[in-house]
């Protein structure tokens, strides 16, 4: 019977409540003069949103900025000592120039193949399929992904058979082994867990960027084809152009998701063979050192990191308004 | 429409060569990059099938060659698990709202960033994103404090709200992406036929935006579905009944001692959900809403 419940509620209450909402604002909003109207209503279709922002990340936020300036076990106050140890660190520090190589190059490499993908399937009868070959990687659990990887790069010493699929490829050509996920030169293992990602996370861009690609006015394309536009001109001077402002949405969203790494680091390696990243020392700050004070000031660097980004984008929304 | 861009192919194929004609280049990228990204599902697909003990002694590949010895030993393990369909079942229960809600929020902040006039909209607007960043770990004690003292720890409601906003973020830039992308004239023309925002929003903003709600409404359901951290810590404290299904699968793994045999078969068990979901709503993304909405 419970059951019963809670399946009319998810389907059907929980709508209802939403639409509800919207509805009920436009009532209330009558009693107030026309010129008032248009300064309330957007603080009411925003309100839900925020509100929930405001409980889940704002109050949170302000509590890690606040713990970051106290000392291990949150009972003095150390000033910016927290900082001064995360700038004054090698392994923080070494995590940092991880971090980098994992924001140029996840992003650069998902964004390209997710467009790549994307424009290619949606010439071809077999988009459904092909869509969803590259989409599967993205419904595997972490710890899946990780096991799965594990069996990719697995390295057993020379001479042996080799169950990785990578050193038995390379072996056949009479090359390796290599112990993948061991090789610090040139961050090779870095590199090799960043591979992981853009192989989980090309399915997130190809859709974004699909659903995009589907806005397009299919008018505009067929009429530059039929004042003879080549396809590559098409892409060039139509699709590529209309197509730039989701490209950012994902640029963003992936440069957050590099800041962010941690489960593939974790999963594979344990931040060991100098492959730790920013949120792996906060994950060891706090669970294995206990020093809340330094896990928090990591989460207030990553904050701050973010903000040219975010004024990036501000611009481009400025620019979107001008011209629409 | 059609018509004409099959008579210019036709023109078009006549001048070309069997290359250019079949568009070669165009599948054989395409084949290449599907084989690549489909070895090593491929890998975990023919381990989910394989004894525990061959699986660590001879590489995956060598199973698909006779002599065969598969084995549905992992899978029935995995479904032989206690609790395993009631997890199921809360799965469903949680992440169900759990995209529902936001996808609605996201879609009404989204619409009032988007055409709305308000003072301090950009900079509201970039605090909202910048959330983005916020390590999810950061918030869990807080945010169970909270759900302790409203009294609704351990149900499915915390999980509802927590999802919620944490998806909020990135379902409101991506909605305000796209709304915002909407030609101005269908809005200003529905202004001046009298029709309220709310009537805007549903009849024209919510309707041209279905392909990017598809693609959020995905991984919103997907980022629930794979959910292990949240749903641990919200539910898993209080009340272990309402916990979904990744738990179990955990539960598994840790309790066998090792036991990465038994993951291969719980992944593809615990993906089946989001491909289902994933293939449902592909065919929402189609071409042409906005152009047919500006021409009508």
């Amino acid at each position: 019977m419970d059951k019963v419940i809670n399946a009319l509620i998810v389907v059907v209450g929980v709508p209802a409540v939403l639409v509800g909402y919207i509805w009920a604002t436009e009532q209330l909003l009558r009693v107030f003069s026309e010129r008032v109207k248009p300064r309330i209503r957007p603080w009411l279709w925003m309100a839900p949103a925020l509100a929930f922002l405001g409980i889940f990340l704002v109050y949170p936020t302000i509590g890690t900025i606040i713990r970051s300036l106290q000392d291990k076990f949150g009972k003095q106050w150390v000033g910016i000592d927290n900082y001064a140890w995360f700038a004054g660190s090698d392994d923080a520090l070494a995590a940092l120039k991880n971090n980098v190589l994992w924001l140029v190059f996840l992003t650069v490499f998902v964004v390209g193949f997710g467009l790549l993908i994307a424009v290619l399937v949606d010439r071809v009868r077999y988009e459904s399929f092909a869509k969803s070959v590259i989409f599967v990687p993205l419904a595997i659990s972490m710890v899946a992904a990780g096991v799965i990887w594990l069996y990719m790069y697995n390295f057993n010493a020379p001479g042996s058979t080799q169950t990785g699929t990578l050193n038995a490829t390379i072996g056949a050509a009479g090359l390796g082994p290599i112990p993948w996920l061991q090789v610090q030169d040139f961050s090779v293992n870095t590199f090799m867990l960043i591979i992981v990602m853009v192989w989980m996370w090309t399915g997130f861009a190809m859709v974004i960027i699909s659903a995009a690609l589907k806005g397009i006015n299919p008018e505009l394309l067929e009429a530059a084809r039929t004042d003879g536009a080549t396809e590559l001109q098409v892409f060039r001077g139509i699709i590529f152009p209309l197509l730039v402002p989701t490209l950012a949405v994902v640029a963003t969203t992936m440069i957050i998701t590099a800041l962010k790494a941690f489960d593939v680091v974790y999963t594979m390696t344990g931040g060991n063979f100098k492959t730790s990243v920013i949120a792996w020392q906060m994950y060891a700050e706090m669970f294995k050192f206990g020093h809340y004070g330094r896990a928090s000031a990591i989460a207030v660097v990553l904050l701050i990191a973010i903000i040219p980004i975010m004024f990036f984008n501000i611009g481009r929304f400025r620019a979107q308004e001008a011209v629409r | 429409m059609t018509t004409v861009t099959a008579v210019q192919d036709e023109v078009e194929s006549r001048n070309q060569s069997w290359f250019a004609r079949t568009h070669f280049g165009l599948h054989t990228a395409l084949i290449v990059l599907m084989v690549i990204w489909l070895i090593p599902t491929l890998g975990l697909l023919v381990t989910s099938f394989r004894p525990g003990v061959d699986a660590s002694s001879s590489g995956w590949w060598t199973a698909i060659f006779p002599p065969f010895k598969f084995t549905f030993e992992n899978y029935a393990h995995v479904l032989g698990q206690a609790n395993i369909a009631t997890n199921f079942l809360n799965s469903f229960f949680i992440s169900i709202p759990a995209t529902v809600i936001p996808i609605f929020v996201a879609a009404f902040a989204a619409y009032a960033f988007s055409w709305m006039e308000f003072p301090g909209r950009n900079i509201l607007f970039v605090v909202v994103v910048g959330l983005l960043v916020v390590p999810l770990q950061a918030t869990l004690i807080p945010i169970l404090g909270l759900f302790a003292s409203w009294g609704i720890a351990g149900t499915f409601l915390a999980v509802w709200l927590a999802h919620t906003g944490y998806g909020l973020p990135f379902a409101i830039y991506l909605l305000r992406n796209f709304m915002g992308s909407l030609p101005r004239e269908v809005f200003e023309s529905a202004a001046i036929d009298g029709a309220s925002p709310v009537t805007a929003f549903f009849r024209l903003a919510l309707p041209m935006s279905v392909p990017a709600i598809a693609a959020l409404a995905i991984f919103q359901f997907l980022f629930v579905w794979n959910d292990l951290l949240v749903s641990l810590i919200y539910i898993g404290l209080v009340n272990p009944d309402n916990l979904p299904l990744p738990v179990t699968i955990a539960n598994l793994v840790n309790s066998t001692g090792g036991g990465s045999e038994f993951i291969p078969a719980a992944a593809f068990l615990s993906m089946a959900i989001p491909l289902i979901v994933f293939f449902g709503l592909q065919r929402f993304f189609v071409r042409g809403i906005v152009g047919g909405a500006v021409k009508g």
